[in-house]
């Protein structure tokens, strides 16, 4: 087997080639270059596409013995994640680059070219399982990734390795001291890899310039002002600015943005409380579901998981997937992937349209309803 | 294994490698006044002499330094400082747009830091500088011009620039000419005398020399401020201890790559004539890029239509060839080349181009390897093709609204699994 190690210069990526190595396939490494001003993007060892890190992808490739490449892929990057990025904060979204880049790139652009030219897969240092061809959560609970593969069609999942689904990162971190890769102890990266110095809000700033517009609460009554809509995610409390306390003095959080008003809504924690999901252009990562059914559904990349049960509403390319949770949760934004699991076992994702209360449940005070279902249609 | 990027870098020749490792013997800072550093200055001065004989110069009219990107930078921004303090109005520096980036990225730091203006000049559909655009881009405005730079032959595609000629000019108006001839020494008969130029980049490893040792040519009556200062070595134009094997390497290789020219030069050109004809037989809209003759005779330069050159590499290195997409870049990112982008090539043509290179080491079986696995690899790297670097269209989630979109790049090549 011929396979196309994707080395982004840490530590995942270089044991994973090197279990494939040691797996007796032919490795080529290949780092992707995301930016063609790699000063632009991250330096350092957090990110994953600096200049040191493709250094550290080389020196990890020499270690293995493979050949080693770097690959332009900026103007892809640019325009199916780093755009999509701004244009989702844009119109009161949150997105997950992440989960995008793996869609579009890597399991894309990436496998497409690597597939043309002959290599039978593309390996991957996520924490993942594939068992059967079937996406499954890794043994280390606090790094799985399985989340932000969720969006990968069968088909790009049977071109996928991921050798790292049963090693918890202490392991992989372990492995690589012992086989002298010299990022065994680099630090882990967190942030967003474009936005070199972690200011989110800074970064669509620049992008997409100061709109200052008026931050109201559940009434309508105007509590403050803000630079752009785009700084606010919703469930988010810091950063408001806001100089009304509440009457009984609770914190106020986003329930809504609306991007159309350019108004942010804020409320209490308990109008942030959501229980009714919908979702649309669902990806099935194995066998294509239709008929309602019951699991757990995970709405961040760690945490924030709930039983659910899945209907669907409406037929065809348009068919909606609503997650009725059995437990609310807080801080649900359009935008967010929703990805449904049966045990460990990845069935598919969605991206979340809009997410309310449901009407029946007793606890909602009247009124909530609204602001949370404003909270994240757009 | 069939190795085509001599213009990266050459073999050494085995005669330098035994004189330098003969050289490497001695103790001996040349500076130095004792019985030591006055042998080991001798054997500076004598490889000086020899430098400057194979490039038909005069020994105080070489600087050695520590290679190409060095020369380069001293000649830029020595002779701009030195012309600037001379009369503040010089702002103006005028270099080709095919220049290696150790020129270009020198004058846009002189723009970015020290004040220059940089007026690229343009270049035909094969890279060639004409003298009417030098002519016009002086205009009538020739006492602001603090320098030219342009170099002898363009390290991507091969083109020969019309030096001689726009030397000339230069002269006509008093106006500093420094060439960049890293790539033209060995393959092209090079004087500094008769060329007319002010200042002469020249390099060891792409002669069959040592790495990280180098000359710049420098006309005595034309000022160079240092860049490096210490010891006051080479004219007080570049201080640091003279690096003695290294520069009995340069000269040797040198004064062998000159000797050896005619025989080689003519080689490498029947080489490449084969090397060209088999390719555009196997690959019949393979575009041959450069000028078709007043070139390197050793470089051939393709475009392959609907092919990423980052795939070709790959899959020739993978059936043991070796050569490049254009210059090598530290970072290792193929960018377009502003060479073929100068030239009018559109960026999927200069982002689908190989270059193929020999030198002295080259021989027939080199060249029929490429021509035997061609057609296979272009083939593979069009399945490849662009689609993979160009964004696919299905990316806008409904609702979007007046969002920023991504460009609309129809996916012409269409993706394929």
């Amino acid at each position: 087997m011929k396979v196309l190690a994707a080395m982004s210069g840490g530590v995942d990526s270089a044991v994973a080639a090197a279990r494939a190595v040691d797996a007796g396939w032919g490795v080529t490494g290949v780092h992707l270059a995301l930016s063609r001003q790699p000063a632009t993007l991250r330096t350092g060892s957090r990110g994953c596409c600096s200049l040191e890190d493709s250094h550290d992808a080389r020196r990890a490739a020499d270690v293995l013995g493979i050949p080693f490449y770097i690959w332009d892929f900026a103007e892809r990057f640019q325009a199916d994640v780093i755009d999509d990025f701004v244009a989702e904060y844009e119109i009161g979204h949150t997105p997950n680059p992440c989960l995008r880049c793996n869609e579009k790139i890597k399991f894309e652009a990436l496998l497409d070219r690597a597939l043309a030219l002959g290599f039978d897969a593309v390996v991957t240092g996520h924490h993942a399982k594939l068992i059967d061809g079937q996406l499954h959560r890794s043994v280390d609970e606090g790094k799985d990734q399985s989340y932000v593969l969720a969006v990968l069609r069968p088909d790009q999942l049977a071109h996928a390795v991921f050798p790292l689904g049963d090693s918890t990162k202490q392991q992989v971190r372990a492995e690589a001291a012992r086989r002298g890769l010299s990022v065994a102890d680099k630090p882990d990266s967190h942030d967003i890899c474009f936005i070199s110095d972690g200011d989110t809000q800074g970064f669509l700033r620049k992008q997409l310039g100061e709109r200052p517009g008026q931050i109201v609460d559940g009434t309508g009554d105007v509590l403050g002002t803000h630079d752009g809509t785009f700084g606010f995610t919703v469930g988010q409390r810091k950063g408001l600015k806001l100089t009304t306390p509440t009457a009984s003095g609770e914190p106020r959080y986003v329930l809504a943005i609306q991007p159309k008003s350019n108004t942010v809504v804020v409320g209490s924690a308990r109008d942030l409380e959501v229980d009714l999901i919908r979702c649309e252009r669902a990806v099935w990562t194995n066998t294509e579901r239709s008929d309602d059914f019951s699991c757990l559904v995970q709405m961040r990349a760690h945490g924030m998981v709930s039983a659910a049960d899945i209907t669907f509403d409406g037929s065809g390319d348009s068919v909606a997937i609503v997650a009725t949770l059995r437990d609310v949760q807080r801080g649900i934004a359009a935008g967010q992937a929703l990805v449904m699991y049966d045990g460990d076992r990845v069935i598919g994702s969605a991206t979340i349209t809009s997410a309310r209360r449901r009407e029946n449940h007793s606890a909602a005070p009247q009124g909530a309803t609204v602001h949370a279902a404003a909270a994240v249609s757009s | 294994m069939p190795y085509l990027d001599h213009a990266a870098t050459t073999p050494m020749l085995e005669e330098v490698i035994a004189a330098m490792a003969d050289a490497m013997t001695l103790v001996g800072n040349p500076s130095s006044l004792h019985t030591s550093g006055r042998k080991a200055r001798r054997i500076v001065e004598e490889s000086r002499e020899r430098f400057a004989a194979a490039l038909d110069a005069r020994p105080s009219e070489v600087i050695f330094t520590s290679g190409g990107t060095e020369s380069d930078n001293l000649a830029v921004k020595g002779i701009y400082f030195a012309r600037r303090a001379d009369n503040r109005a010089r702002r103006r520096v005028l270099v080709s747009a095919v220049e290696h980036h150790a020129v270009l990225d020198t004058v846009q730091w002189l723009a970015a830091y020290e004040g220059a203006e940089v007026v690229l000049l343009p270049v035909d559909q094969y890279g060639m500088v004409s003298p009417a655009s030098l002519l016009s881009a002086i205009g009538n405005d020739p006492g602001s011009v603090a320098l030219i730079s342009v170099m002898w032959a363009n390290n991507e595609v091969g083109t020969v620039q019309p030096v001689a000629a726009l030397a000339d000019i230069a002269r006509r108006y008093d106006i500093p000419l420094h060439t960049d001839a890293v790539q033209a020494v060995g393959s092209l008969g090079v004087s500094f005398a008769a060329s007319g130029v002010d200042a002469m980049t020249v390099t060891g490893h792409k002669l069959g020399g040592p790495y990280g040792v180098g000359a710049l040519l420098l006309k005595r009556d034309v000022s160079c401020v240092p860049l490096l200062h210490g010891g006051g070595q080479e004219r007080e134009v570049r201080s640091g201890t003279l690096d003695t094997p290294g520069l009995v390497g340069l000269s040797l290789a040198a004064e062998l790559a000159v000797q050896r020219r005619p025989e080689v030069a003519a080689r490498l050109a029947r080489l490449r004539a084969r090397l060209v004809e088999g390719i555009r037989r196997e690959v019949p809209d393979a575009i041959v890029n450069g000028h078709p003759t007043d070139r390197l005779p050793g470089n051939a330069h393709l475009s392959f239509p609907g092919c990423e050159g980052d795939s070709l590499l790959m899959l020739l290195d993978a059936r043991g060839i070796e050569c490049s997409t254009g210059s090598a870049c530290s970072a290792g990112v193929a960018q377009p080349s502003h060479v073929l982008l100068a030239m009018g090539a559109d960026e999927s043509r200069a982002r689908g181009s190989l270059r193929l290179s020999l030198g002295h080491s080259s021989n027939e079986s080199d060249v029929d390897a490429v021509v035997e696995v061609i057609s296979a690899v272009t083939h593979r790297a069009r399945r490849a093709g662009m689609a993979s670097t160009t964004p696919s269209v299905a990316t806008i989630p409904p609702g979007a609204g007046s969002a920023t979109r991504p460009p609309q790049v129809p996916a012409a090549a269409g993706r394929m699994r």
